[in-house]
C-alpha cells in the first residue's frame, strides 16, 4: 500500500523519505513535545507535592533569619505541649530591655511552681507579643441561650474593643435563638459565626452542656478555622485590653473570689464518690469556669474529659457542687496550664472590692438579675 | 528500498509510521487514523511522564542523603513525637506539696518573667518534685553534646562526664555527644543505668577559632543523622566546665538559653554583640534582651535542629563575605536568640564563672568553668 502512494505522488523513495521527514512528521513530533511537557509539568506538581510538604517547613531557617515569614506559635513552658515545628521569628523591634535585678511585679506570683506564668499587667511587653502571634487566629466561644442573648451586644460590642485587637478573631455565638443575635459592626479580619443549638431547662444544665458543645465544635470545625480558642461566659463585658498575652496551649484563670485563700477554703467539689472530687490538702489554684482556652486541641481534649466525667457523675446520679466550673478544676489539677490568668481577667466589681494589686480590670461582669434572666 | 511500516527504527513518533506521507496527504487520512494517532501519543507520554516522575522522587531521595547538612527538611517525626500524647492516660500523679503562694513576697530578686513570658529559672522559681512528677513518667531521653577538639579540652571530659553523673538529670535517660577528634582520648568513666555514650569522631582543628565556628554544622548535622530519633531533648554545653550542684528538668523547654555570667547587671549598650552591619550576626545598638553564654543552650531537638542551621547558615554567610563575628559563635548565637526568643531562659546559676564571687541573687550555682589550673594539674 505504501508503495502505491508513494508511486502516485511521483516521488522516489529518498525524496519521500526527506519530505516526509521534515514534514508532517514535524509538526506531529512538535505537538507531541508540547503535550508531553504539558503532561510532565502537571504530573510534577502532583508528585512534588510529597516531598515538598517535609521541605516547606525547613525553608524558613534556610531564608536568611532577617527575613520574616508565616510564623507558628509560641509556647510557654513546663508541658511540652507542642504544635510545629518552629519558634516564631520577630523582626526588629525596638523596646526597653528587661532588667534582671528588678523584677516587675514584686507584690504577687508572677509565675507557678511549674513554670507556668502568672499574667499580671506590667509582666508582658504587648507590642513584642503581638509580633510572635502575627499570624495567628483566635476562636471565641460564648454561650446565649435563652434569655441570655441579651448579653451579646453589650459583649460583642466591648470585645471589638478590647480583645485580641489587631489579630484575626471569629466568635463563635452558640445560641438556640439565632434570630436574637445582634448585628456589631465588626473590624477588619474579625467574623462572628452563629451556631444553632438546643436549649435545656436548667441553668446547671446549659452550662454544663457547654463543654460538650464545645468538644464536639472542636473537632468538626475549630481545628480547621482557628489556632486558639477562648471560652468565655456571655454575661460579662471587656473593660481594658485583653491580648496575646493569654494565648498558651491551656490557660485556666484565677476566680476572683479565691486568689487569696487556702486550698481547704476553695469550693471544689469534696464528696470522693464524684469524678470532680478533689481531697482537701490538693490543689493549687481554684479556676474560674467562665474563662478558660488554649490551642484547639487542648480545649477539645479538656472539655472532651470534662463532659465524660459529668456524664460519669450523671449515671452516679450526683451532681458537682459546681458544675462544669468543680469538674474544670480537676482537670486542670492534674493537666496543669501552661498559664495562669490573674483576676484581672475576670472580675465582678459588684461582689468584691477591688484591691490595688489589680491594676487593671479587663473583663468583668455585667449586673443582672439572676433570677429572672434564668427562668425563662 | 525499506518503507517505513509498522516497526519504526527510531521508535520516536509512533504516529510517524501509519502516515509516511506529507501533511497535505495526512489531511486526506480518515479521522479516525489521526485520533488513534493521538491516543497512541499521549498514552506514550503518559508513560514517560511516569517513569520520569518516579525516577526523579528516587534520585531526589537519594540526593537527600548525601546532601543532609543543607537539603534535610524538618522530619515529619518531630510533630508526631508530642509529649502531650502521653498525658491524657497519664495525668500528673496526686503529690504533696504545698500550695502556690500568690500574694506572698518572692524569695528571689530575680527577674521570673521575660516580657514575652518566658520563664527566667532560678533557685526559688521552681518546685523540684512537682517537676518531676510531671517530667518523669513521660520517659523522656535527654541528650547532651558536648565539644573535645584539641588536646586541651580532651583533658576536661572526664571531670565533665564524672560531674555529670551526679547532678545531670537524675533519674532520667541520658545520653552524651562527645564529639572529638581523637577517641582514644576519651576515658572510660562508669555510667548510671538508662545512662550511654556515644564519642562522635570529628576532624581536628587548625585552629581554635576554627573549631568553634564549627560546632553549629556539627550538631546539626548529628541532630538529623543520630540524635532525632535517640533523644527527646538535647543540651549543648561546653566540656571546659563541671556540674557543681543538681541540673533537672526545670531546665528543660523547647528552646532553652543561659545568661552570660559576665553580662548579666550590664546594659544593653555594652554587650559584646557584632556592630558591623555588614555580618549576619548585626546587633543595632538599641536593642537586645540578654547576652546569652554560647556554652549551655538547649531544647527539644528539633528546635535545636532548626536553631543550629539558622546559626551555621549565618556563619556560612559571614565566611563568604570574609567577616568573623567578634565572638564568633557567641555572636551568632546571640542575633539568632534575638530573633527566635528562647521560650525558657536559664540564670546565671546554670552558667557561672568561678572566678567571679557570687552575688546574693544567684542562690545556687549549678554548672560552673572548671579551674583550668586544677585541670593541668590533674591531668
Amino acid at each position: 500500500m505504501a508503495d502505491k502512494m508513494l508511486s502516485q505522488q511521483g516521488l522516489t523513495p529518498q525524496e519521500w523519505m526527506d519530505r516526509d521527514f521534515w514534514g508532517n512528521r514535524t509538526k506531529s513530533c512538535l505537538c507531541l513535545i508540547l503535550l508531553f511537557a504539558v503532561l510532565l509539568g502537571f504530573y510534577s506538581n502532583v508528585f512534588s507535592l510529597i516531598p515538598r510538604r517535609q521541605t516547606e517547613k525547613s525553608q524558613s531557617p534556610e531564608a536568611h533569619h532577617v527575613q520574616g515569614r508565616r510564623e507558628s506559635l509560641t509556647l510557654s513552658e513546663g508541658d511540652g505541649h507542642l504544635d510545629s515545628c518552629r519558634i516564631p521569628e520577630v523582626p526588629r523591634l525596638l523596646y526597653p530591655k528587661a532588667q534582671l535585678l528588678k523584677p516587675l511585679r514584686v507584690d504577687v506570683l508572677v509565675m507557678t511552681p511549674w513554670f507556668a506564668p502568672v499574667v499580671w499587667d506590667g509582666t508582658f511587653d504587648s507590642a513584642l507579643l503581638d509580633v510572635q502571634f502575627r499570624n495567628t487566629t483566635i476562636g471565641l466561644t460564648v454561650f446565649a441561650i435563652k434569655k441570655y442573648v441579651v448579653f451579646l451586644r453589650l459583649f460583642l460590642e466591648t470585645a471589638e474593643k478590647y480583645f485580641m485587637v489587631g489579630h484575626k478573631v471569629i466568635y463563635y455565638v452558640f445560641t438556640d435563638r439565632p434570630a436574637d443575635v445582634p448585628q456589631i459592626a465588626l473590624q477588619d479580619g474579625r467574623q462572628v459565626v452563629v451556631l444553632h443549638v438546643g436549649n435545656y431547662r436548667r441553668w446547671q444544665d446549659i452550662s454544663m452542656h457547654r463543654m460538650e458543645m464545645i468538644s464536639n465544635f472542636s473537632r468538626r470545625r475549630f481545628l480547621r478555622e482557628v489556632d486558639y480558642l477562648v471560652c468565655l461566659y456571655v454575661d460579662m463585658k471587656f473593660s481594658d485590653h485583653v491580648g496575646v498575652e493569654i494565648l498558651a496551649p491551656l490557660f485556666g484563670t484565677l476566680h476572683p473570689g479565691f486568689y487569696a485563700a487556702d486550698r481547704q477554703s476553695f469550693t471544689y467539689e469534696r464528696r470522693p464518690l464524684s469524678r470532680a472530687y478533689i481531697p482537701r490538702d490538693e490543689g493549687d489554684f481554684y479556676y474560674a469556669g467562665g474563662f478558660f482556652g488554649g490551642s484547639v486541641p487542648e480545649v477539645y481534649r479538656l472539655t472532651t474529659a470534662c463532659h465524660q466525667a459529668m456524664t460519669a457523675d450523671q449515671a452516679q446520679g450526683i451532681e458537682a457542687v459546681w458544675h462544669d466550673e468543680s469538674h474544670l478544676n480537676r482537670y486542670l489539677l492534674s493537666h496543669k496550664p501552661s498559664k495562669v490568668l490573674s483576676p484581672e481577667y475576670l472580675w465582678d466589681e459588684q461582689m468584691l472590692q477591688r484591691p490595688p494589686l489589680l491594676r487593671k480590670l479587663r473583663y468583668v461582669a455585667v449586673p443582672m438579675n439572676h433570677t429572672e434572666i434564668r427562668s425563662r | 528500498m525499506v518503507v517505513p511500516r509498522g516497526g519504526q527504527s527510531s521508535g520516536q513518533c509512533p504516529v510517524d509510521k501509519e502516515h509516511p506521507f506529507a501533511g497535505a496527504q495526512a489531511q486526506r487520512l480518515p479521522p479516525a487514523m489521526h485520533c488513534l494517532r493521538l491516543a497512541l501519543g499521549l498514552g506514550f507520554c503518559l508513560l514517560l511522564g511516569i517513569t520520569l516522575c518516579s525516577l526523579w522522587m528516587y534520585v531526589e531521595n537519594w540526593l537527600l542523603v548525601s546532601y543532609i547538612p543543607y537539603y534535610l527538611p524538618c522530619p515529619e517525626i518531630f510533630n508526631m513525637k508530642l509529649q502531650y500524647e502521653e498525658e491524657p492516660s497519664q495525668p500528673v500523679a496526686q503529690s504533696q506539696y504545698p500550695q502556690p503562694k500568690l500574694l506572698e513576697q518572692k524569695p528571689t530578686e530575680l527577674l521570673t518573667l521575660t516580657p514575652w513570658l518566658a520563664p527566667i529559672v532560678s533557685e526559688g522559681t521552681f518546685n523540684a518534685e512537682l517537676l518531676h512528677h510531671i517530667y518523669q513518667p513521660l520517659n523522656l531521653t535527654i541528650g547532651l553534646t558536648a565539644f573535645a577538639v584539641g588536646n586541651r579540652y580532651t583533658r576536661f571530659v572526664q571531670h565533665f562526664l564524672e560531674s555529670a553523673e551526679r547532678f545531670f538529670m537524675q533519674g532520667y535517660r541520658v545520653h552524651y555527644y562527645i564529639f572529638t577528634h581523637d577517641p582514644q582520648a576519651i576515658p572510660q568513666v562508669p555510667l548510671g543505668p538508662g545512662r550511654r555514650l556515644s564519642v562522635i569522631p570529628v576532624p581536628g582543628p587548625s585552629q581554635w577559632e576554627e573549631a568553634s565556628m564549627r560546632r553549629m554544622e556539627a550538631i546539626s548535622v548529628h541532630i538529623a543523622k543520630r540524635a532525632h530519633r535517640e533523644v527527646d531533648y538535647l543540651f549543648c554545653l561546653d566540656v571546659d566546665m563541671a556540674f557543681r550542684n543538681p541540673w533537672g528538668p526545670e531546665t528543660l523547654g523547647d528552646l532553652v538559653a543561659a545568661i552570660h555570667p559576665d553580662y548579666f547587671t550590664v546594659p544593653r549598650h555594652q554587650f559584646p554583640y557584632e556592630r558591623r552591619p555588614v555580618s549576619t550576626a548585626f546587633v543595632a545598638d538599641g536593642e537586645g534582651d540578654f547576652y546569652y553564654g554560647r556554652a549551655v543552650f538547649g531544647g527539644r531537638v528539633a528546635r535545636v535542629y532548626e536553631f543550629t542551621r539558622g546559626c551555621h547558615m549565618g556563619i556560612l554567610a559571614d565566611k563568604a563575605n570574609g567577616i568573623m563575628a567578634a565572638c564568633q559563635e557567641e555572636s551568632h548565637l546571640n542575633r539568632r536568640f534575638l530573633s527566635h526568643k528562647p521560650s525558657k531562659v536559664l540564670s546565671p546559676e546554670y552558667l557561672w564563672d568561678d572566678r567571679k564571687p557570687q552575688p546574693p541573687s544567684l542562690k545556687l550555682i549549678r554548672f560552673s568553668t572548671l579551674n583550668k589550673d586544677t585541670a593541668r594539674l590533674r591531668s
